[in-house]
């Protein structure tokens, strides 16, 4: 559930289908995302999951994978 | 010894349509772009019209994802310049990148972004800005994504002096390429500022008309003249050295020979009383471009249907061209594209242009009460063919802002 959901906003976000959108894509290198997509995407997360994700925290999700565990393990 | 600066290709986004040839025969035909604002809800508004562009799609130019982080203004310069580019037939691979620029003006760069963004602030907090706030804001990112897209590296900037701005960025384009300091610079300018806050604030200022009939709300140089109506849009020009165009056979719509700038130093919106920096500012081009008052055919007026701004532009016409104003023409085409504000000067350079090359006059529309004692032809109505050498147009900005271009026939 919460992987379908992620990859939806990941797909809009990010302007790719969702069947391209991995555990284990990198929103970096497989993706397309820069810098600020990253930020828009963080926050489009934490507000579809109603989280906060810190800083600090936000910068080790470098994949999908790594999205839907924090979700996961904050929800 | 000076270059030659030639116009080898056009674009346009505006209300009149998409293109320069599509936006030309409107013009042409003298038809009005002004309607009923659709875009929001207008009832608490003095104003009711504007020329709005109903049903934009720009996804037949623009990247779906792209367009995401972009405000409207950039849409539309970067439409318009896709289209002016694929009008010149210029290849930017096959061009020496650092030999090409952008110089391209908008007025108030992305509102509707900082409004939007500026809701959310109020709304959710700062954290929930985006992260594309800024860079789709700022006014210069029109300048920066058409350079993205084509990769030019060269000469690049952003001219911001209000309604003069597109005109002050041709005649900046002109400068650079004529010193020689590049082949070809992608010029114009835009704007996207039919807005909730940016429409109230010209509703504040008093500056835009309050007749709701669309066909009667912009009546330049007209008795009943009651105020401009704001236009949205886009125009873009190829500004190319002459030989440079004629290496690569381009076709060419006209040339660019005079560039005049001055500034009021007066008030922050009101024109000086007696126009003294825009007589300078024409008298300048037509300096620049070498020729006398009396070779000037035709005049391209800033002519915004505001009644303080019409009679000071009158008489800065009379007071630069003497007994040779009344064998002039002069039309004021925001009668029928409204006022494009920082994108005036582009779509009017553009109308300019294609009035010398097909020798045709576009008119002045809803022109129906003369003020006697502007004793000008203001072609009313109805356009019509005329062969003339020189023309001139001019444009001048909140801030006292004056710029105008002097283009000539191409023979």
């Amino acid at each position: 559930m919460v992987l379908e959901k992620v990859k939806k906003i990941i797909a809009e976000q990010l302007g790719v289908e969702e069947e391209e959108v991995a555990m284990e894509s990198s929103f970096i290198d497989d993706l397309g995302a820069d810098s600020l997509d990253l930020v828009e995407l963080i926050m489009a997360l934490e507000e579809e999951f109603d989280i906060e994700i810190p800083d600090s925290e936000a910068e080790k999700i470098t994949t999908v994978g790594d999205a839907v565990d924090y979700i996961k393990n904050n929800t | 010894m000076k270059k030659r600066v030639v116009i080898t290709g056009m674009g346009v986004v505006s209300s009149l349509g998409t293109g320069a040839e599509e936006f030309w025969e409107a013009i042409k035909s003298g038809k009005c772009g002004i309607s009923r604002v659709t875009k929001f809800d207008i009832s608490d508004y003095p104003t009711k019209v504007a020329a709005e562009i109903k049903d934009f799609d720009y996804s037949k130019y623009i990247d779906k994802k792209e367009a995401k982080r972009m405000d409207r203004f950039t849409h539309f310069a970067l439409i318009a310049a896709k289209l002016a580019v694929e009008n010149s037939g210029v290849d930017f691979e096959k061009e020496d990148s650092f030999r090409c620029g952008v110089i391209f003006g908008s007025g108030i760069g992305g509102i509707e972004t900082l409004g939007d963004q500026h809701s959310v602030l109020v709304e959710k907090g700062p954290g929930r800005v985006s992260p594309f706030f800024i860079p789709m804001m700022i006014p210069n990112m029109a300048a920066g994504r058409i350079a993205m897209e084509y990769k030019i590296n060269g000469f690049t900037e952003c001219v911001v002096t209000a309604c003069a701005s597109s005109n002050n960025a041709i005649g900046d384009a002109f400068k650079v390429i004529q010193r020689g300091d590049a082949d070809i610079i992608v010029s114009g300018g835009a704007e996207a500022s039919l807005t909730p806050v940016a429409f109230a604030g010209f509703c504040s200022a008093k500056a835009m008309s309050t007749v709701e009939d669309p066909d009667n709300a912009c009546k330049p140089f007209d008795a009943d003249a009651s105020g401009f109506v704001m236009g949205e849009g886009a125009g873009a020009i190829i500004v190319e050295e002459l030989e440079h165009a004629l290496k690569r056979g381009a076709k060419i719509f006209a040339e660019i020979v005079g560039y005049g700038c001055t500034c009021d130093a007066y008030h922050i919106t009101a024109p000086h009383p007696e126009g003294l920096g825009g007589i300078k500012c024409m008298q300048a081009a037509i300096a620049d471009a070498g020729i006398a008052p009396e070779d000037i055919g035709y005049i391209n007026a800033h002519g915004t249907a505001t009644p303080v701004g019409d009679p000071i532009e009158v008489q800065v016409i009379k007071n630069v061209f003497g007994e040779h104003a009344k064998k002039l023409s002069v039309s004021s085409t925001k009668s029928m594209t409204g006022h494009l504000l920082g994108a005036a000067g582009a779509v009017e350079a553009i109308i300019t242009s294609l009035a010398l090359k097909e020798g045709f006059l576009p008119p002045t529309i809803s022109h129906h009460s003369d003020v006697p004692e502007y004793e000008l032809d203001f072609v009313p109505n109805k356009g019509r063919n005329a062969d003339i050498k020189y023309a001139i147009s001019n444009a001048l900005g909140f801030g006292g802002h004056n710029a105008a271009i002097v283009l000539k026939k191409y023979e």
